[in-house]
């Protein structure tokens, strides 16, 4: 049993990072431009969206008489089309993303300032957005925004994450964010899974630079975050070309995978400004298939 | 000990040690360096890789090279390695040690002390006595022989003598008992060496200890064709070689110089050299002495003495512009007389006093200017010497006929006289002996010494007193008169053979010797010599450095004469009645001998080579050797690299301390992307304060105003900042700021000279006027005192300042006081007609000085109000923008120079559009 104070105080610590967290969030989510934003075509709504000629197939009452009264021909004011979409995030909190060089944040960290960012965005452009899983099922409002950051600051303690496809909504768009170096059976199931029901959405893979770059020599022995694996090599300059290899090869997996489920995938490095990869990722969700 | 060449072992037996070292190879080959664990994500993708390579990564042969190299030089070091290990000298009974002592020996001296050190430590080991004897410097009465330890405690008193050993082997014969002699020899062969061997091998062994060396000498420097012929000697061996001799001597200011130097150049296998050095006469008869560059012997100095003077005489006559015929010329035969021995100068003479020659001789010139005469004067009593010729021109003249005229000797009679003439009576003069105290005594009276005019002395109680040389009827021939420190002589006669013979005779030219006219031949023969004495004023010593010599006794001109120095005749300059003799080591036809040793004395080198222990040496070789080690290990483990690099990274700046220039950058640049006022750092916080404040209220309005656009205002620590950025500075003085160091100081005035601009503040016009002593003014003058400041002047009413930007008349601050200084006009500035201004100077002021506290009205606060108040009202505001005013055309100036003062040419301009 856990005395209340204790509780109290572990709770503190654990919402600590929040505020930051979403300031963060708030701050990268202020540089992308609204402008950009709007569904950009006609449908159901009620802003206006454009004057166009009446075709024949416009039902008579739809015809803007005060605009048609100006010229000869027959206007048609189109609304612009507001419907509200429900996106789903994933974040990867196991304990790989906990990893960083340098003075760099840990792919954790950007991981989920990423994520915030995005559902930040949305939410400001009408979507409703929540979390994969059972937890968060996605909801409009600033509420939602901070219970998001509540289950984002949460950690995992197994060594590599897997996405989870419960609660996805048919034809809903999802979001999933992790460093995609554990296990890839995982993965392509959710994303088979998630392709089934109609689900499109974007993987954003987040990779330290060393993980990239692999600038280790000598006799080394490597461990997994956790220390649940173990390699251990006498020449560790050696391995490096064929590291590279898989982790290519572990992307191009990825790519074909997304390619094949109608996802986007693209690659981010803690080394490179969020904003980048942020604007992706807007664009990425706002894409039509 | 064991040797192996010049190195030997105190614990050789540890060497076996070094056997090991090819085990310790294949050991730390087979060893291999530690795993780094480093935690990375990416392992699941390394899993099921295998090494290439399934033998573990061995360490590289240069890292355990480096090991063993390491180890080798511990276990080396252990075994006390020694370099020149010293073999003991043996021997008994008593040892002398003799020094030649001499000025060839003097630059070795302290090595051959150290030998001889090194000897005396060995004697005592052997427990001998030993006598320690230089021999240019021989003891009196017995050998001194004594405990090495007390030789070795007397040592330092030792020196060597500016001279070679006179009759050494004399001493030695009288001396009696059995000893073993240590020579150490200059490598000088000098009279009585063979002799003084010959004695040494009666009483034991003999070792001599000497390095092979060659000597130099400088010969006394000669006076030839117009220059100076300088020849140096060596011991006859080696190599080309090329020296260079200075001439040393004392510049108008009387500090000792190198007046001139030349280059000498002896030819291989040549043992003598010669070269010459052209001098101005001036700089010549300053010489004291020569001396070959870098070589510290007697030897290699040689000084000067009146030899080597040559006086300068200035020669006038009557200027007239008829050819006459040459030989009727009155300065013939002074021409031919002095120029073997002086040196003469031609010339006006207003062009020959600037010169200051020591002899001027006026033949037949009876007038002369007022103005001419004062300095002639003035240069007698700074002891020139006049020698004056008469002539028709002075016996027609009514000079010295009513009173003494101040450059006559005497009065003189009207007309002359002239005997022995085809229209006068009686025979031509000849001329009486010379009396004992004139200086011309003892000069032989040739009889063909005829005169048949001369001009008359007018009789009067001071003529005896004055004659120094007579006709044989008593009438003055040659009159002298002292006037201050020099003397006005007067020949009775022409300087021509009109009126005697005298100029025809060597008579004349020892007459004008006698008076220092020309200068003697160089060295007195011995029978001047004899019976004289000489006072020694400088003494050389062995090393070539001369001494005062005052308190040593005089010497006799004899043994002057024989010109051969010893412990009776110091080497130096000595001084007699009226001359200078010097004394040489090396004399015009000294040779440099080498010493020569027959075959059955053992030589030996002088150097003693020192016991050099290299346990240390070499331990610290090992450690460094370890360390490198270390770093190298790091690099090959990988841990130099990856995410404990900055580790390294640390290490290595630490390593290489980078300094960092980015505050200075930053400072720069905020000073130079805009126009910056800048007010200098007092130390005083609310001082400070109001001046940073007072420049930002000065900006705003010139921002406001003008179409200057400041940024704000930089504080600049003088000591520390860089001026130039800044136009213009504001300086508050408070009493208590420290001066400037000396660098801010050369900084300072680099600023004003480039064009900045100071503005001194003492912000006490409220309570003192400008300079009273006030704390602020007294301060402000010390600050000032090291500045380059120009001369000052209140602001005159028509300064550039009064109307840069706005028409000012004052220039208050939070006072209104009009003690305002600016740099002073040029003294030639004139208003010109029609002008509202003269034309002023053509300059910036480089600092306006005044007291009242301009910055206090200037200061604005951060939301621009005023900070503090200024006067009463509406009346203390106008104040303010007056104040403002100023502070604008203040900036104005600075920033525009001249271009308001230029405007008062506009009319001309458009005048001369117009046409």
């Amino acid at each position: 049993m856990t005395a209340p104070l204790s509780l109290r105080a572990e709770a503190h610590s654990l919402s600590a990072p929040l505020p930051a967290l979403l300031a963060e969030a708030e701050h990268l989510a202020t540089t992308v431009l609204l402008g950009d934003h709007g569904r950009r075509r006609a449908g159901t709504g009620d802003t206006f969206w454009q004057y166009r000629p009446a075709q024949p197939t416009d039902a008579a009452r739809s015809i803007d008489w005060r605009r048609s009264a100006r010229s000869d021909a027959n206007f048609v004011q189109d609304k612009e089309w507001q419907i509200a979409q429900s996106i789903l995030l994933w974040v990867d909190q196991a304990a790989s993303m906990q990893f960083q060089s340098g003075d760099l944040p840990s792919k954790g960290a950007r991981a989920r300032v990423l994520g915030l960012a995005t559902a930040i965005l949305l939410n400001r452009g009408g979507e409703r957005v929540g979390l994969t899983g059972l937890r968060l099922p996605p909801r409009r409002g600033d509420a939602q925004i901070t219970q998001m950051a509540h289950i984002l600051s949460e950690q995992a303690d197994v060594d590599y994450g897997a996405p989870e496809v419960q609660g996805m909504l048919p034809h809903s768009r999802a979001l999933f964010i992790s460093d995609f170096l554990g296990d890839i059976a995982p993965v392509e199931d959710a994303l088979l899974r998630a392709a089934d029901r109609g689900v499109r959405g974007a993987l954003l893979q987040i990779l330290d630079p060393q993980e990239e770059e692999f600038p280790f020599d000598g006799r080394t022995v490597f461990t997994s975050m956790t220390g649940a694996l173990e390699h251990e090599t006498m020449k560790a300059g050696d391995l490096k070309a064929r590291y590279l290899d898989r982790l290519a090869a572990r992307k191009d997996r990825l790519m074909q995978l997304a390619r094949t489920t109608g996802w986007q995938f693209s690659t981010h490095h803690t080394g490179k400004p969020a904003i980048a990869a942020l604007l992706w990722l807007y664009s990425a969700l706002e894409r039509r298939t | 000990m064991m040797a192996l060449g010049p190195i030997g072992f105190t614990a050789p037996w540890l060497l076996v040690a070094l056997a090991a070292l090819p085990v310790l190879w294949v050991l730390l080959r087979a060893v291999p360096p530690a795993p780094i664990r480093r935690k990375f994500p990416g392992v699941a993708l390394l899993l099921g890789l295998t090494d290439k390579d399934s033998q573990s990564d061995r360490t590289p042969w240069w890292l355990l090279l480096l090991r063993l190299l390491a180890m080798a030089a511990l276990i080396i070091g252990f075994a006390g390695p020694v370099l020149n290990p010293q073999a003991a000298r043996d021997g008994h009974g008593d040892l002398l040690i003799a020094v030649d002592g001499t000025w060839a020996g003097a630059a070795r001296w302290s090595q051959q002390m150290t030998r001889v050190d090194t000897l005396l430590s060995e004697a005592a080991v052997a427990d001998r006595r030993v006598a320690v004897v230089v021999l240019s410097d021989l003891p009196t009465g017995d050998l001194p022989f004594a405990a090495p330890n007390d030789w070795q405690n007397r040592l330092p008193n030792l020196a060597p003598r500016p001279w070679q050993p006179t009759a050494p082997a004399d001493y030695f014969a009288d001396q009696s008992g059995a000893f073993e002699t240590y020579w150490l020899s200059d490598g000088i062969d000098y009279a009585g060496r063979d002799a003084l061997l010959a004695q040494f091998e009666t009483r034991g062994a003999v070792t001599v200890f000497q390095t092979p060396q060659q000597t130099f000498g400088l010969r006394p420097a000669k006076f030839e064709d117009g220059q100076v012929i300088l020849s140096a000697t060596r011991t006859p061996s080696g190599t080309a070689f090329e020296a260079q001799i200075t001439a040393t001597g004392r510049d108008p200011a009387g500090v000792e110089r190198a007046l001139a130097a030349v280059p000498i150049s002896f030819a291989a296998g040549a043992a003598e050299a010669q070269t010459a050095m052209v001098l101005p006469p001036e700089l010549r008869n300053r010489i004291t002495r020569f001396s070959i560059d870098g070589l510290r012997s007697a030897g290699a100095v040689s000084l000067t003495d009146d030899a080597l003077k040559r006086r300068e005489v200035a020669l006038i006559a009557q200027g007239d512009a008829r050819e006459g015929l040459e030989l009727l010329s009155p300065l013939y035969y002074l021409q031919e007389a002095l120029e073997p021995t002086a040196d003469l100068i031609d010339g006006t003479l207003a062009d020959i006093l600037l010169a200051n020659p020591d002899v001027i001789i006026l033949a037949d010139v009876a007038t002369l200017s007022a103005p001419e005469t004062e300095s002639l004067q003035e240069w007698v009593t700074n002891g020139g010497m006049l020698l004056r010729f008469a002539g028709p021109r002075l016996a027609a003249s009514d000079l010295g006929r009513i009173t003494q005229d101040p450059l006559l000797p005497v009065r003189l009679r009207s007309g002359g006289r002239t005997v022995g003439g085809a229209m006068s009576w009686g025979a031509p003069k000849s001329l009486a002996p010379f009396d004992a105290d004139s200086p011309f005594f003892g000069l032989p009276v040739p009889d063909d010494v005829t005169v048949t005019s001369q001009v008359m002395a007018q009789p009067d109680p001071t003529l005896a007193a004055r004659v120094i040389a007579q006709l044989a009827d008593g009438t003055p021939l040659v009159t002298r008169n002292r006037m201050g420190d020099g003397q006005i002589v007067l020949f009775h006669v022409t300087a021509n053979a009109q009126w005697s013979t005298l100029p025809l005779s060597g008579l004349f030219v020892q007459m004008l010797e006698r008076l220092a006219v020309s200068t003697r031949p160089a060295m007195p023969d011995a029978a001047e010599l004899t019976g004289t004495t000489w006072l020694p004023h400088q003494v050389l010593d062995a090393y070539g450095q001369l001494d005062d010599a005052r308190t040593l006794p005089g010497v006799a001109g004899e043994l002057i004469a024989t010109a051969s120095p010893g412990p009776e005749l110091q080497p130096g300059l000595y001084a007699g009645a009226d001359r200078q003799l010097a004394v040489n080591v090396i004399s015009a036809d000294s040779v440099l001998a080498p010493a020569s040793w027959p075959a059955r004395i053992a030589v030996e080198g002088m150097t003693a080579l020192r016991e050099t222990a290299l346990k240390g040496w070499l331990l610290a070789a090992a450690t460094l050797l370890l360390m490198i080690d270390v770093i190298a290990s790091l690099a090959v483990g990988g841990r130099l690299r990856g995410p404990r690099a900055d580790v390294a990274a640390l290490l290595a700046l630490m390593l290489l301390a980078a300094p960092d220039a980015q505050a200075d950058d930053a400072f720069a640049l905020r000073a130079t992307s805009d126009v910056v006022l800048g007010h200098v750092i007092t130390g005083n916080a609310s001082v400070d304060e109001t001046a940073s404040a007072g420049l930002l209220g000065l900006s705003q309005a010139l921002y406001r105003r003008t179409s200057i656009e400041p940024s704000a205002p930089l504080a600049v620590n003088l000591e520390t900042d860089e001026l130039a950025f800044f136009p213009f500075l504001y300086w508050p003085i408070t009493a208590d700021q420290p001066l400037p160091s000396q660098a801010a100081y050369a900084k300072l005035n680099r600023y004003l000279r480039s064009g900045g601009m100071i503005m001194f503040d003492t912000r006490d016009a409220d309570t003192a006027r400008f300079g009273s002593g006030s704390p602020e003014g007294r301060k402000l003058q010390a600050i000032a005192r090291s500045l380059d400041i120009p001369a000052l002047e209140p602001v005159p009413s028509d300064h550039v300042l009064t109307r840069t930007f706005y028409l000012l008349q004052d220039f208050p601050g939070r006072y209104a006081s009009r003690d305002v200084w600016v740099e002073a006009a040029p003294i030639g500035a004139v208003q010109a007609e029609g002008m509202p201004f003269r034309n002023l100077n053509d300059g910036v002021t480089p600092v306006i000085i005044g007291g009242n506290n301009w910055a206090a009205a200037w200061a604005v606060t951060a939301n621009g109000a005023p900070m503090l108040p200024v006067g009463r009202g509406q009346s203390g505001e106008r104040q303010r923008e007056i104040a403002f005013r100023f502070g604008i055309n203040v900036i104005m100036h600075v920033l525009t120079g001249n271009y308001k003062s230029d405007q008062v040419h506009v009319p001309d301009l458009l005048d001369r559009l117009g046409q």
